[in-house]
């Protein structure tokens, strides 16, 4: 029997969040967090998450596990479970909707804020606009992001100034449009990002490394926008 | 009901995956008042996940390469009963609609010269079967669905459109006259359900996996557009038609793409042997889906299958190297790590054939007008209703679609009907408003839900019905095993009809939105049960053994359903593209 | 952009260099200090002052007093902005911890100059 343990909150019926308990089951089959949630919500149907690709690739199912953010569909109970025990919380730092599903508005604003297209003022050939294999590559550890909301949430940073602080997520994605080859409006960006809370308030704690469930590197990326912020200005 | 807030839009987009937002993309840069309703974040939907690529002639990889080629094999893919003049729009157009999606920004993976990297998929030829195969897929690594969603996403951020985020569409309003006129749904947050009033609805909700117990499919494929449509009474086309995709992980069904295999890739059986060599000795691993879906199951039945229980084949890889595995398929080595255990540099992955799309669906021209027939089988257009991506039936991908020709599919249709629904309110769209009462039919389910008492659980149910249709209308097919499972499911109709929704409440109730879900599974179910009973031969993924052959004199149609009295019709396949000879249907191997 | 009147130098980056870059003056300042008392073990006032009397001595100093001038500021700034949510308060607090640190700037200027 696996305890689960799980932050409860119903705005039309509750006053306050509680965590309440269960007793799960497993056959001692290592499965996912998701499928457990799965089996308590055949239970309760009460039970409130967003899940959809079930395979990771779709970044719905982010939430504190056993302390640490991640995707309850690829984290298997053998990684995560201490002592026979599970505690899912949802993502630090927003606000809950109801049980483990959190608003992620703030989270969306602030990567609306970075222009996450390509912009490129030149007229579009006939064809694809060519981009050399080495150029692509600089891509690559970029665009992967699935928008989960791990990191974010797990950035101190991003829970003091959710409102200014870009966040990891948006930064990776603002690095993302500065290092294609194809975007023409790098100036544009780097001029926007480079007040003291955008970037800035980064202070390389790596949280977002740490709990990126596709391996990515905010913080590097971060680094590099940095490097082009001063070039750009010195 | 008066107390209902409504709202009003020129066009609403049922569906925020790809085809839908490529719609989306195209009225908001006419300016015309849209909005896209998703039941999730629009990067949460399942276009997310298709992995291996979009098949188009940009002639990168062969300069030489022509679109007729394309067209030429999507017909033969889809055994002579994809429409030609369908075939011919999406391949003769696809360029312009990937190249688009790469000045959009879409990340595409590059050849040393620049241009888009183009890889090998299954029944991919040149020069109309004879000049061997074609690299014809353009890629993003692995993510190419995830690439192409995104953009879309991003682009339509940078075009203003309007998004329902996290709303789910219950049912469509029709006035008086039969037309489309918007839809009842609910915003899940707060439990609101509200009347969209709309000249255009567009139904982008994508396919419905989930009536199979094990899909590729993302846990939100619950066909939910054409549960509505079939409520609302009209038609369904090739509802039979479910591809069956040879390489799903063995016990967790997740996807690995054909690319696996166009990169070169093969399938063994429990002796090592590369047994599609057997099957189809030319296109080998690279034959159509439902040839190798086949191949697969016949070695397993005959007791040639991998493992402990000998119910899977491996997929060998270990042999394309770290370097390609990590530079060509990096999220199938995460997912295989992940979901089977396995390092492809290493071992092999178990797959066994998993139900992964749906070419059937809503009829539709190729402006995404959605199509009934009249008492004298002549097609008539609906009003208002217009449908593309995989919840449409163009019909592209007739009996079998191909690899990478989803995600061609619904940019080219998505746009298409985009541009229609753009001039077609330019012209002038003027429907009469629906009644209260037609605002009532469309809430009648809601409120069946919500007045529940007592009853079956949904999860239940809903694993129940996956069982029948996963036991009874799998890969292989039969008159028998097919009537005992429309049996079940009529029986399990009448208790769906009675089921229970313990939680009325109104926050984020997905326990509502799983309800309601049940019910499109069960409309999408009984619409492929009947009609895969129904058609009496063999074609592309339906595959019965009492009827084997394919049968042209009776059969080179499409199948349609009537939902009012459950019964199937038949619609004439289009044989006559603008541009080009028709294919004549030919006997079909790779 | 975030837009803001109250950081130094009006700029992220600004303040981001600004920081760095004092931060090696106080690290040189620093380190020049511990090695001077490292290499003077019998230290008396008449030496001690007699570094201090010289030009040099003094210019080097003052740098590492504005340098930590700007340092704290910045420093400081970004935690009033971290913690204090309320604008009043944080106004108040920013007000107070200028004047802390010009009167330690004139202060040490004082020290320097004055003897």
């Amino acid at each position: 029997m696996l305890q689960v343990s799980i932050y409860r909150y119903n705005p039309e019926t509750d006053s306050a969040p509680y965590m309440q308990e269960f007793q799960v089951d497993t056959q001692g089959r290592d499965l996912m967090v998701l499928n457990v949630l799965e089996l308590i919500k055949e239970g309760d149907s009460t039970m409130a998450y967003r899940r959809s690709c079930r395979e990771g690739v779709c970044g719905s199912d982010g939430m504190n596990m056993n302390g640490k953010n991640g995707l309850a569909c690829i984290t298997p109970l053998s990684e995560v479970v201490k002592n026979g025990k599970l505690t899912l919380r949802p993502l630090p730092g927003l606000p809950v909707i109801r049980d483990l599903v959190v608003d992620m508005g703030l989270f969306y604003k602030q990567y609306e804020r970075i222009q996450p297209y390509l912009q490129n003022d030149e007229p579009a050939p006939a064809i694809e606009r060519l981009q050399s294999p080495e150029d692509r590559d600089k891509l690559d550890g970029l665009y992967e992001c699935i928008l989960c909301a791990c990191c974010s949430t797990a950035c101190p940073s991003f829970w003091w100034n959710p409102d200014k602080f870009v966040g990891p997520a948006g930064l990776l994605q603002a690095y993302r449009f500065l290092a294609d080859s194809r975007d023409t409006a790098t100036r544009e960006r780097l001029s926007e990002l480079e007040d003291p809370f955008s970037v800035f308030r980064c202070r390389g704690i790596m949280n977002c490394v740490a709990v990126c469930p596709k391996g990515l590197n905010p913080t590097r990326a971060i680094g590099k926008i940095r490097e082009m912020l001063l070039a750009n200005a010195t | 009901m008066s107390n209902m807030r409504s709202l009003s839009f020129d066009a609403i987009i049922i569906g925020g995956g790809g085809s839908g937002l490529r719609a989306a993309l195209e009225l908001a840069k006419s300016g015309k008042k849209t909005a896209v309703l998703s039941k999730v974040f629009p990067t949460r939907s399942h276009t997310v996940s298709a992995q291996g690529g979009i098949t188009c002639a940009i002639a990168s990889a062969d300069p030489n390469d022509d679109w007729r080629w394309h067209m030429y094999d999507t017909v033969k893919g889809g055994d002579y009963i994809a429409d030609q003049d369908a075939a011919e729009y999406m391949c003769s157009e696809g360029p312009k609609a990937v190249f688009e999606l790469e000045h959009m920004g879409l990340p595409f993976s590059r050849f040393d010269n620049g241009r888009i990297y183009q890889r090998p998929f299954g029944g991919q030829s040149k020069n109309f079967g004879t000049g061997g195969q074609a690299a014809r897929t353009c890629a993003a690594a692995d993510r190419t669905g995830h690439a192409l969603l995104h953009t879309l996403y991003q682009n339509n951020l940078k075009n203003n459109t309007t998004f329902l985020n996290e709303w789910y569409a219950i049912d469509l309003v029709k006035n008086a006259n039969g037309d489309v006129v918007g839809c009842i749904a609910m915003d899940i947050e707060t439990g609101e359900v509200v009347h969209v009033k709309s000249k255009a609805t567009v139904l982008a909700t994508g396919g419905s996996g989930r009536i199979y117990a094990s899909t590729t499919n993302a846990l939100i494929n619950t066909g939910d557009g054409i549960g509505m449509a079939l409520r609302a009474g009209f038609p369904m086309q090739d509802m039979e038609m479910w591809q069956f995709h040879p390489t799903g992980i063995y016990g967790a069904g997740v996807l690995v793409t054909e690319g696996c295999r166009g990169e070169g890739g093969y399938l063994v059986n429990k002796d090592g042997e590369r047994f599609m060599e057997r099957y189809a000795p030319n296109a080998k691993d690279l034959a159509g889906r439902d040839v190798v879906a086949r191949s697969m199951v016949m070695e397993i039945l005959e007791g040639r299958g991998c493992g402990e229980h000998g119910d899977h084949v491996y997929l060998k890889l270990d042999h394309l190297g770290e370097e390609v595995l990590g530079k060509r398929l990096p999220g199938i080595v995460e997912l295989s790590k992940t979901f089977a255990h396995a390092d492809p540099a290493k071992e092999p992955i178990p797959v066994v054939p998993t139900c992964h799309y749906m070419m059937g669906g809503v009829p539709t021209n190729v402006h995404g007008q959605a199509i009934m027939t009249d008492a004298d089988g002549k097609d008539s257009i609906v009003g208002g209703l217009y449908a593309c991506g995989e919840a449409a039936c163009v019909s592209v991908h007739g009996a079998n679609r191909l690899g990478g020709n989803s995600l061609l599919d619904l940019v080219v249709f998505g746009r298409a009907a985009g541009i229609f629904i753009e001039s077609a309110l330019n012209e002038g769209v003027d429907y009469l408003e629906a009644s209260e009462s037609d605002v009532d039919a469309a809430m009648k389910r809601v409120t069946r839900w919500n007045e529940s008492q007592g009853g079956e659980s949904v999860p239940a149910l809903r694993a129940e019905l996956q069982g029948i249709m996963q036991n009874s209308f799998g890969v292989f097919r039969e008159e028998e095993n097919m009537q005992k499972g429309v049996g079940q499911l009529a029986e399990l109709r009448s208790r769906i009809a009675n089921a229970h929704l313990p939680d009325k409440s109104g926050a984020f109730n997905t326990a509502r939105v799983e309800a309601l879900e049940l019910d499109n599974l069960m409309e999408v179910a009984e619409a492929t049960a009947i009609a895969a009973l129904e058609r009496k031969e063999s074609r592309g993924a339906h595959c019965r053994y009492d009827y084997p052959d394919r049968d042209d004199v009776n059969w080179l149609k499409h199948s349609l359903y009537f939902p009012a009295d459950k019964k199937v019709g038949k619609r004439d396949v289009n044989f006559a593209p603008k541009t080009v000879d028709m294919f004549e249907p030919k006997v079909r191997t790779y | 952009m975030v837009t803001n009147i109250t950081n130094f130098g009006r700029s992220g980056l600004s303040d981001w260099l600004i920081q760095r870059v004092s931060a090696i003056i106080l690290a040189v300042y620093t380190l020049f200090i511990v090695l001077y008392l490292l290499f003077n073990p019998g230290l008396d006032y008449a030496t001690w002052s007699g570094l201090f009397a010289q030009t040099w001595m003094r210019i080097f100093s003052l740098l590492a007093f504005v340098s930590l001038a700007a340092h704290a500021w910045v420093g400081l700034w970004t935690v009033t902005t971290d913690y204090l949510k309320p604008t009043g308060i944080r106004v108040g607090v920013q007000t107070l911890i200028i004047l802390a640190i010009f009167v330690f700037l004139v202060w040490g200027i004082q020290i320097l100059w004055g003897a």
